[in-house]
């Protein structure tokens, strides 16, 4: 009984995440190393979804914070600012450049809860052994792994105001608690990202037409 | 095995690669997955643009990034400047982030690429610790993001502008460099032409005899 769509796992091969060898585990019950680069062999990601989920919640968790705490405090002869996230997008809006406010929104608001909602999405539909628009969410995933970097945006800028703006007494920048909560959203998303595994997508239609066969 | 029998990374669909021709690539045929690449030269290529890129890296780190003047006085920063501010302000999370992201993982990437193909161009059977560096230089590309700082720069010197005068420095102009190259080495690089003779350590599983029902991928010109 072959599948029309012969997929590795059913015919007992595994990919080697490690070097990209396909090879025939020994038996399911032992564990098996790839012959080219003695990598542990496995079907699928360890325990995916358990991991990706616990990802998602924690980043969950550290939004709130990153967005409420202020991420810097500026000093000058003025007096003393706090900024949050959004602060920092309304400044650079009514300084003219409206350009890179928009793109400091995206990168450092909108990439992180898109993340969020994205990975909710794939492991609900894992989970409920969708057969949908699979290819749809398979470039989903794509686009979830390819833009989660840019996230990153704000805590640079942060990190290169903070390093400029040391000219004491008459101005000076310094980092607040809401960058590392915003820096521990981005790493745990990309975490998330990388612990999902793409093939579980498939695997429910995989299944779906053996129970047919 | 067939050694043309791949799995797809992302829908698990076996294939057959066929012989690629000079610049053709084949892609899953379930989901599009990029599977194989042929691209002749690629690594030579690679190997001169890490040596740039690392000459490029070492301007990048050293010369000012930036400055900025205000009441007669001056300050700047090179690259690793914003994290170790960020790191005595008592944020060594974020620093640490940065510090890898800006440069650890830069450097990483570009040593190792190095060292893998001068290791694969004078061993015709190249030694196993080389599959293991690759594993390390796919992780250090994946955390190396000198094109988000890039843009991370100019959006911090957009918010300063107004405060004092911002100076650009030799080091932005290096970092500019840097970004191209990283890129061209991303795209040249082709680490499953390394794999293909690396020396197999030879661990529990079997390779499989014969292959079962497998279909065609997808081919397609670069």
């Amino acid at each position: 009984m072959t599948p029309r769509e012969p997929m590795a796992m059913p015919s007992g091969l595994a990919l080697c995440k490690h070097c990209g060898l396909l090879s025939k585990l020994t038996s399911p019950e032992e564990t098996s190393y790839c012959p080219r680069c003695s990598h542990k062999l496995s079907f699928r990601r360890h325990e995916a979804i358990q991991r990706t989920w616990a990802l998602i919640i924690a980043a969950a968790i550290c939004y709130i914070p990153a967005n409420i705490l202020p991420v810097m405090t500026s000093v000058t002869l003025v007096g003393a600012e706090e900024d949050t996230i959004i602060d920092g997008v309304i400044l650079l809006y009514l300084t003219g450049s409206w350009h890179l406010a928009l793109i400091v929104l995206i990168a450092s608001v909108m990439i992180p809860m898109a993340k969020l909602f994205a990975l909710a999405y794939l492991l609900i539909t894992v989970q409920r052994r969708s057969i949908k628009s699979n290819r749809e969410r398979v470039q989903l995933y794509r686009l979830v792994e390819f833009i989660g970097r840019w996230s990153m945006l704000d805590v640079f800028v942060i990190s290169f105001v903070v390093a400029l703006v040391q000219i004491k007494p008459l101005m000076a920048a310094e980092p607040r608690a809401g960058i590392v909560f915003f820096a521990a959203v981005v790493v745990l998303t990309i975490f998330a990202a990388q612990s999902f595994d793409p093939r579980l997508i498939w695997d429910s239609a995989d299944s779906m037409e053996n129970r047919n066969d | 095995m067939p050694e043309n029998t791949v799995a797809c990374p992302d829908c698990d669909l076996l294939q057959h690669i066929p012989l690629l021709p000079a610049r053709g690539k084949a892609l899953c045929c379930r989901c599009g997955k990029v599977l194989a690449t042929n691209k002749p030269g690629a690594n030579e290529r690679t190997l001169a643009l890490a040596i740039g890129a690392a000459i490029v890296f070492v301007i990048a780190n050293t010369f000012p990034l930036m400055g900025l003047a205000a009441a007669g006085r001056e300050v700047d920063t090179t690259i690793i400047g914003g994290a170790w501010t960020m790191w005595q302000d008592g944020h060594e999370f974020t620093a640490a982030l940065v510090g890898l992201c800006a440069v650890v993982a830069p450097a990483g990437y570009i040593g190792i690429v190095i060292v893998v193909l001068i290791a694969a161009r004078r061993h015709r059977s190249t030694p196993s610790w080389v599959g293991n560096l690759l594993h390390w230089a796919e992780l250090a590309r994946e955390w190396a993001m000198a094109e988000v700082m890039m843009l991370g720069i100019l959006v911090a010197l957009i918010k300063i502008a107004d405060l004092a005068t911002v100076i650009i420095g030799e080091g932005m102009f290096a970092t500019a460099a840097l970004i191209a190259l990283l890129t061209a080495m991303a795209i040249n690089f082709d680490p499953d032409e390394i794999w293909k003779q690396v020396q197999w350590t030879g661990g529990g599983a079997r390779l499989l005899a014969s292959s079962p029902q497998i279909i065609d991928c997808r081919e397609a010109e670069e």
